[in-house]
């Protein structure tokens, strides 16, 4: 237990400690609120399907996560480049107590993160109506900080270097967000992307989030909880295998 | 007791595609030694430890560390020994306190003796002013000597240290070395090290092994090796036996990025 504490402990003291980055990436999610939001906030309405920012807040808090989340698994390369995944290698604990050690404290970050973006939301015109929603809204927060911290560590488990990340970004976290809905409403959307949508763990987050605020879910409000807690768990269990596997 | 094993090496291999990087080596190291492990560059002394640590898997042979397999039983494997490793392995973004505190943890150290530990080895490291300082603002030398009191913190059964004193001063040298042999003495620990000092292994180890293109060469204390080879100091019997010939060690993909990743980041 005191191993996962220390694990965790360490990414919140690297992430705190590195302003730059948490104010670095939240320039992304408010150019997308801004210029999506109040760009095609018009067109939205007149589509008839009401406020545009409403919609996608909570998409873009998902989009912050997520992004945040792959990150801080995907910082086990920056520890095998820097030597300190060694430290960890011949540390007499289990593989798994690492792998939940950072998928804790890389969520624990990225649901910071998120809040923050929820947080600069509310400047922009996003509006929670009862705040007995935000304990939901958590809830979410956290299964799609830890799903998505768990699939970057995995992918980092069997990555040497960054060379391949500029692939993870744009075939797999890119098509990630765009197609899980944070954009634009699944329902009505042609057979091939809502399929694509349907297997899209992120599309269950989203719908899950913005179900919590606005108590309309695409999915239903099982079938996110189902499958997001599902996948972490799948995706512990494979990051741990891929992490016990790595030599150096 | 004396005579103890604590590692034993049988017919141990390593290969990367057709290249043994380790061919067939077996070597014993007894309780309580100080035992230098040399050779010229890629000669298999990193890989050896490698796969002594449990971070690599041999291709074939036997390893027994403290009684146990780092293969099979890599959990207790890992509980008997610390190490120095060659390159860096400390987390630059926390201070040097913390990344002795994070050491003790995980290697569970409990609470009084784990804050005491950390005092007593940074004061002898001469750290201890220096503890809530991020590592990143270290030099080499206070780099190594964190990591030589970060390896010792769990007072390990075996010490491996990989090229410890490379790069440091002499008195740093002198200094890690004293500690190192007064530990070796008080608690027993068995030292397990690699060097290109010769001199440094003369004076510190009871026994050599030269290793050389993945094979040792010899095995024996200082006094026999010069006998053998009929020299009068290490240097000249090191080089009798592994030859004149200067090695490359082309520099790894990790050495490479990570001098890249200093040049992105430098302001």
């Amino acid at each position: 237990m005191k191993s996962i504490y220390i694990i965790w402990l360490r990414q919140l003291k690297r992430y705190f400690r590195s302003r730059s980055r948490i104010v670095g990436s939240l320039g992304q999610p408010i150019l997308f609120l801004v210029a999506l939001g109040f760009g095609l906030g018009p067109v939205f309405a007149k589509a008839g399907q009401g406020n545009y920012l409403e919609f996608i807040a909570p998409g873009i808090i998902s989009m912050s996560i997520l992004f945040t989340a792959v990150f801080s698994g995907i910082e086990i390369i920056w520890d095998r480049q820097f030597g300190f995944l060694k430290e960890l290698l011949v540390a007499p604990v289990t593989r798994w107590q690492i792998m939940i050690g950072r998928t804790i404290g890389g969520a624990t970050v990225a649901v910071f993160q998120g809040i923050i973006v929820l947080i600069l939301s509310l400047f922009f015109g996003f509006k929670i109506e009862t705040f007995t929603l935000v304990p939901q809204m958590l809830l979410f927060m956290i299964l799609i900080a830890l799903l998505f911290t768990a699939l970057g560590t995995a992918i980092a488990s069997i990555l040497e270097d960054m060379q391949g990340f500029q692939l993870i970004m744009n075939f797999l976290i890119m098509p990630l967000f765009f197609l899980s809905g944070a954009l634009f409403p699944l329902s009505g959307v042609p057979g091939v992307l809502n399929v694509v949508a349907s297997i899209d763990p992120l599309s269950y987050g989203v719908d899950g989030l913005r179900g919590a605020i606005t108590n309309s879910f695409h999915f239903g409000l099982p079938a996110d909880l189902l499958v997001l807690s599902i996948a972490t768990a799948v995706l512990i269990g494979i990051g741990t295998y891929l992490f016990s596997k790595i030599q150096i | 007791m004396a005579n103890e094993n604590i590692i034993e090496v049988k017919n141990l291999v390593r290969k990367f595609g057709t290249y043994s990087a380790v061919d067939n080596i077996s070597f014993d190291v007894k309780k309580g030694e100080i035992f230098a492990f040399l050779g010229p560059n890629g000669a298999g002394k990193t890989t050896s430890i490698k796969m002594l640590t449990t971070l690599l898997h041999p291709t074939s042979g036997n390893i027994l560390i403290n009684g146990f397999n780092p293969v099979t039983q890599q959990h207790d494997a890992r509980k008997s020994f610390g190490i120095v490793f060659q390159d860096p392995s400390l987390d630059d973004e926390l201070t040097a306190y913390e990344n002795l505190e994070f050491h003790g943890v995980i290697y569970g150290v409990p609470n009084p003796l784990r804050k005491q530990r950390i005092e007593e080895l940074l004061k002898y490291v001469d750290l201890w002013e220096r503890r809530n300082s991020l590592v990143k603002t270290f030099s080499g030398g206070m780099k190594r000597r964190l990591e030589i009191a970060r390896g010792l913190l769990h007072h390990p059964k075996i010490f491996f240290l990989d090229e410890p004193t490379l790069g440091l001063d002499p008195q740093t040298r002198n200094h890690i070395w004293s500690y190192i042999k007064a530990l070796n003495k008080k608690e027993g620990i068995t030292v397990f090290f690699t060097t290109h000092y010769m001199d440094e292994a003369a004076r510190v180890a009871d026994r050599v092994a030269i290793i050389d293109h993945g094979n040792i060469i010899q095995t024996g204390t200082v006094p026999e090796l010069l006998k053998k080879t009929k020299k009068t100091n290490l240097e000249d019997a090191f080089l009798a036996m592994t030859g004149h010939e200067i090695r490359d060690e082309s520099i790894g993909a990790q050495e490479q990025f990570r001098m890249h990743h200093q040049t992105w980041t430098r302001h």
